[in-house]
């Protein structure tokens, strides 16, 4: 049986490690690496006194109030510290004391100042990735690294590098002012939308990393509430609801790559389904409220709910998606988006006319490397009866695709246009 | 708490070595609006110069057992070092938004390490 003690503060890990390192952050201004020490120490502490003294009614409260006595300590101990934090040193408060009600709207504020100093554009993308899931999320530097099949002593490096940026450089601990908050708010959003879309592409033997999944869904959820007058992160939001909705239906019995034209619909997760269409709906009723074109995170959502809503593949309304789309590159112009709308394209006016516009972008350099556009050509071509040069797309995806559910699934679509396809390739 | 940092300004030596007299004023005068603009913000300007061109650098390398002296700048770049600041700041945001109004191509922001 799970000892009580240990759950308690796994759950508390999970839900209030980001809070927790936030407060201390901000007492210490803005001395991330420090803060996240004392939260360390306040969680080890919890799991060796919750035992004998039971656990607190507010495990959160308590765990702030131990991290930050943790950093009163140290600014009492060290003069250095003692000399940057005049101010800090206070009446140590008592860690089983309620918190006033007044600080909650603090402790708001201090997760998105935390979440803004992560994100912050002097970062490198992938540390801002790193920092989010190490400081805000408090996965291990170990877990952080085999997600992004990184060697742990690379990703412990670029951690350190990035907190001593965040010090030295004097990255600020607040959240933007209102004339930046777009741009910073969109660079957050995207290193929420990486973190989902690295679990939910799998790496290694997983098809889909739960924990990257949800770690993403957490934070999403966290900027939603914190932000609810920002279409953008309402639409996050809906856009990871209603595309992790299908989670289910994505693998079969097997275990082999189930595509959405032929997933079982009874499968997909219709609470999550209807979370993500109400984000939606409050999303663009604030965007028209405020008169600003929607987001690219809230189209995308729209486009996710447009095939959630579906009942079918063939009842699909393409229109209505190919319209989306042309909203989307309006938005946020991206080769990437222009195959997935002339795929829509494909299905709204007939094969032919999608493979014409992927012909066009199969000759741009920057997609030349990315197997789903080989892979589109194929899917199209094969439904055109071509199966020979369906083969050879499907041969030219392969040639791009690493190993995995997707990679499988190909080789199964290649088998079907071309019988001879199994026999091994000579020189293998 | 405030820092301090270098704003290392990066151009295109070629443009600025064709520069006409009057498209040099132009420049000064635009770097004398920035400075009004740096103090408008409620940032100091330590110090700060244009520099003459790469092409009169000198580069002294002290670490063998003899100093070794070539002519020419450190690393050798189509834009060059050009000039530079030092700013007192209240923190990075503030210190990225003053060097995105300088008149140059790209500017490069270091913190200052305080040594006393």
């Amino acid at each position: 049986m799970a000892d009580p003690v240990v759950v308690a503060v796994e759950q508390a890990h999970r839900s209030e490690w980001g809070a927790v390192l936030a407060t201390v952050a901000r007492l210490l201004d803005g001395d991330v690496a420090t803060a996240e020490e004392c939260t360390q120490e306040a969680f080890e502490a919890a799991l060796r006194t919750w035992g004998e003294r039971g656990i607190p009614a507010k495990p959160g409260a308590w765990l702030t109030t131990t991290a930050r006595n943790r950093a009163l300590d140290r600014v009492r101990r060290e003069a250095a510290m003692r000399a940057r934090y005049p101010d800090l040193v206070r009446d140590e408060a008592d860690p089983d004391a309620p918190p006033g009600s007044e600080e909650d709207d603090v402790i708001v504020d201090d997760r998105l100042r935390l979440v803004f100093t992560c994100c912050h554009p002097a970062l490198a993308p992938e540390s801002r990735i790193a920092l989010t899931l190490r400081l805000i999320c408090g996965l291990r530097t170990e877990e952080i690294a085999r997600a992004f099949l990184v060697p742990e002593p690379t990703m412990a490096a670029r951690i350190t590098r990035s907190k001593k940026k965040i010090l030295a450089a004097g990255i600020p601990y607040r959240v933007p002012e209102s004339e930046d908050l777009p741009e910073r708010l969109d660079g957050v959003l995207t290193v929420i939308h990486l973190v989902f879309t690295a679990g939910y592409a799998g790496g290694g033997e997983q098809f889909v990393r739960v924990d990257l999944v949800e770690r993403a869904l957490d934070l999403a959820r966290v900027l939603a509430v914190l932000m609810p007058r920002e279409p953008e992160a309402l639409g996050l939001l809906a856009l990871l609801e209603l595309t992790d909705a299908r989670r289910a239906a994505r693998l079969d019995a097997d275990g082999r790559l189930v595509v959405l034209e032929d997933q079982d619909r009874t499968l997909w997760d219709r609470a999550a389904i209807a979370r993500g269409e109400d984000l939606l709906a409050r999303a663009f009723t604030t965007s028209l409220r405020t008169g600003a074109a929607p987001g690219r995170f809230l189209l995308q959502a729209a486009i996710a709910g447009a095939h959630d809503e579906a009942p079918s593949w063939a009842a699909t309304d393409w229109p209505g998606i190919v319209m989306l789309y042309d909203r989307l590159l309006a938005a946020w112009p991206n080769p990437v988006v222009e195959v997935n709308r002339a795929v829509a394209v494909a299905f709204a006016s007939g094969p032919q006319a999608g493979l014409d516009l992927l012909d066009v972008l199969a000759g741009r350099e920057d997609l030349r490397s990315w197997h789903y556009l080989p892979a589109a050509q194929a899917d199209l071509l094969r439904r055109l009866g071509r199966d020979a040069p369906a083969a050879g797309a499907y041969r030219d995806a392969l040639g791009l695709v690493s190993d995995g559910a997707e990679r499988e699934f190909l080789e199964r679509r290649l088998a079907e246009v071309d019988p001879e396809a199994d026999r091994p390739a000579p020189g293998l | 708490m405030s820092t301090k940092y270098m704003f290392l300004i990066y151009s295109d030596e070629a443009s600025m070595s064709d520069a006409t007299p009057e498209q040099w004023d132009q420049m000064m005068q635009a770097h004398n609006a920035w400075a009004g603009s740096v103090v408008a913000a409620g940032a100091t300007i330590h110090g700060g110069d244009a520099l003459a061109p790469s092409s009169t650098a000198t580069t002294v390398r002290t670490g063998g057992a003899s100093p070794v002296v070539t002519d020419g700048p450190f690393a050798e770049t189509k834009e060059a070092l050009g000039g530079f600041y030092v700013v007192e700041c209240a923190d990075l945001d503030q210190a990225l938004a003053l060097a995105h109004t300088l008149p140059a191509d790209t500017v490069e922001v270091r913190p200052v390490i305080d040594t006393n």
